[in-house]
């Protein structure tokens, strides 16, 4: 083995180039991957790369862009709201207490993996067509994931941090503000990584079968009619979105350590 | 039973319970919800009258081709990230971001490609799963300790052996995770681009049931797919525990 792997965090050091030049690198090469793809399946099947920006700014600027992205938005401002704070609370009760973790967590990891989009019909009867339908598929798919990953992370705690917690008489509250949630943090950031982006899948899924309005009703759209372009065009949109947050998130929690930079 | 087994047992059977009041009482329109007596009766005629087994499998068989294609592609795939730490490293933003998009918008495209047969949506099931065994794959690569390595290094084996005999076993909970995700998404992919765009297979009958108001068929059909996938999952779970007993990992 020409490199091996001791501790993760030695082969950091032994990278020769930032990490910002290595994504420049991937970014570029995944780039000319589409475009040979595209020559290789037909403009027609996979639009190119540069088809595909003229076609997302073609999109972005036509007028009743801004509407379905503040539908979009909104739903998917509030189901985010709702996975990760309740997500992030449900996660520290149950890792808390024991007993309710251990109950809890088969239950939570069996509804995790059933597949949630056989429930959008029970969805739309319990909150019709509208908002509330998207916010909530949105939140049934973000919360779980967020919980999980907090619950681990506060069984991990070390115990002497708990017992001095209880020591000084904590209220509940504040032992999860000054205990639980700073010693877990890198663990609660991985999980609000995976939320953020369950809860837009979420959302996007329950604008597509039950919305008039929303990028997920204009990505319905453009499937019927198979207007492949304006598929490519806002799939672009979604990742660049999602991988952008995911990268706030990184960087929030090496800021927040004050480790290497990302 | 455990204590903990047997509250969860007692929090689900009182939770089917009233439910079953709720709805015998009127307190909820059985336009919305049936009650779970119910949905088992219906579950239980779509068995009996074989009507839906044709649907039923057709989708498992395409999710089982799906599910087994991204188990073997995300191992490899997590493998090759866990050999090339810059790329793994570069590529983390997008891994993390990788579930934002519904990959079934992709279904027209995949239509095209390869043509108006199951293959579009075992190509969603597995675009779905492959990542989330790769992810599982090349954390559970990273967490061997490495004394194991060491010792693997000690021992002189050669890289496949050390791969089947030292780093496999250590990653093994690992491994269980990304198989039981890999289920769990290929199903979620097949059934979702069942539901949007194709004229068979459970997802479409579900739908069809949705958009006819036949509710007994509906929750019928979801009782029986949600059963599935939790008694699937129990089974991998099961083989998992007597898996690390046997090691005495427990």
């Amino acid at each position: 083995m020409a490199v091996t792997l001791d501790k993760p965090t030695r082969v950091h050091g032994r990278l020769p180039r930032s990490v910002g030049f290595d994504r420049l690198l991937l970014f570029l090469a995944l780039l000319v991957l589409w475009q040979v793809l595209s020559w290789i399946a037909g403009p027609e099947v996979i639009t190119s790369p540069p088809a595909t920006a003229r076609k997302l700014a073609a999109i972005i600027s036509a007028p009743d862009f801004v509407g379905h992205a503040y539908e979009t938005g909104r739903a998917f401002a509030a189901a985010l709201v709702i996975s990760l704070l309740g997500g992030l609370v449900i996660g520290l009760a149950l890792g808390f207490r024991r007993l309710a973790g251990e109950v809890a967590e088969p239950l939570l990891v069996a509804l995790y993996s059933i597949p949630k989009i056989t429930l959008y019909p029970v969805i739309l009867l319990l909150f019709g067509l509208g908002v509330s339908a998207k916010i909530a598929f949105g939140a049934i798919h973000g919360i779980i994931p967020v919980a999980l990953f907090a619950m681990n992370a506060v069984r991990n705690i070390r115990g002497g941090h708990l017992r001095a917690a209880r020591a000084m008489r904590l209220t509940h509250l504040q032992i999860a503000i000054h205990v639980l949630v700073p010693a877990t943090l890198p663990e609660i950031v991985a999980g609000f990584r995976l939320g953020f982006a369950l809860t837009l899948l979420g959302t996007l899924i329950g604008e597509m079968f039950a919305s008039q309005r929303g990028i997920g009703y204009m990505l319905v759209q453009a499937m019927e009619t198979n207007d492949t372009a304006t598929i490519m065009a806002l799939a672009l949109l979604l990742v660049t979105i999602a991988t952008t947050a995911s990268w706030a998130l990184l960087r929030l929690d090496h800021g927040l350590h004050g480790n290497e930079q990302h | 039973m455990s204590r903990a087994g047997f509250i969860r047992f007692l929090v689900v059977a009182v939770a089917i319970v009233v439910l079953e009041i709720a709805c015998r009482a009127g307190l909820i329109d059985p336009i919305t919800i049936i009650p779970p007596s119910g949905m088992a009766a219906g579950a239980w005629k779509l068995i009996v009258s074989g009507r839906y087994t044709e649907d039923i499998l057709l989708t498992l068989g395409s999710v089982a081709l799906a599910a087994m294609l991204a188990i073997v592609g995300g191992f490899g795939l997590g493998y090759c990230l866990f050999r090339l730490p810059r790329l793994r490293r570069a590529l983390d933003p997008l891994l993390a971001s990788y579930y934002a998009v519904p990959t079934f918008i992709f279904y027209p495209l995949f239509i095209v490609l390869f043509g108006l047969n199951r293959l579009p949506l075992v190509a969603i099931g597995f675009m779905f799963a492959v990542i989330a065994m790769a992810i599982n794959t090349l954390t559970g690569f990273e967490r061997v300790p490495p004394v194991l390595r060491r010792t693997a290094r000690a021992l002189r084996l050669s890289a496949p052996t050390a791969l089947v005999q030292i780093t496999m076993p250590a990653c093994a909970p690992y491994l269980f995770t990304g198989v039981k995700l890999v289920i769990a998404y290929s199903f979620i992919g097949v059934i979702a681009g069942e539901f949007v765009l194709s004229g068979a297979g459970i997802g479409h009958q579900i739908a069809f049931a949705y958009n006819n108001f036949d509710n007994p068929t509906m929750y019928g059909l979801m009782l029986l797919l949600i059963s599935f996938v939790s008694g699937l999952n129990m089974l991998l779970f099961v083989w998992e525990r007597r898996f690390y007993r046997r090691r005495g990992l427990t």
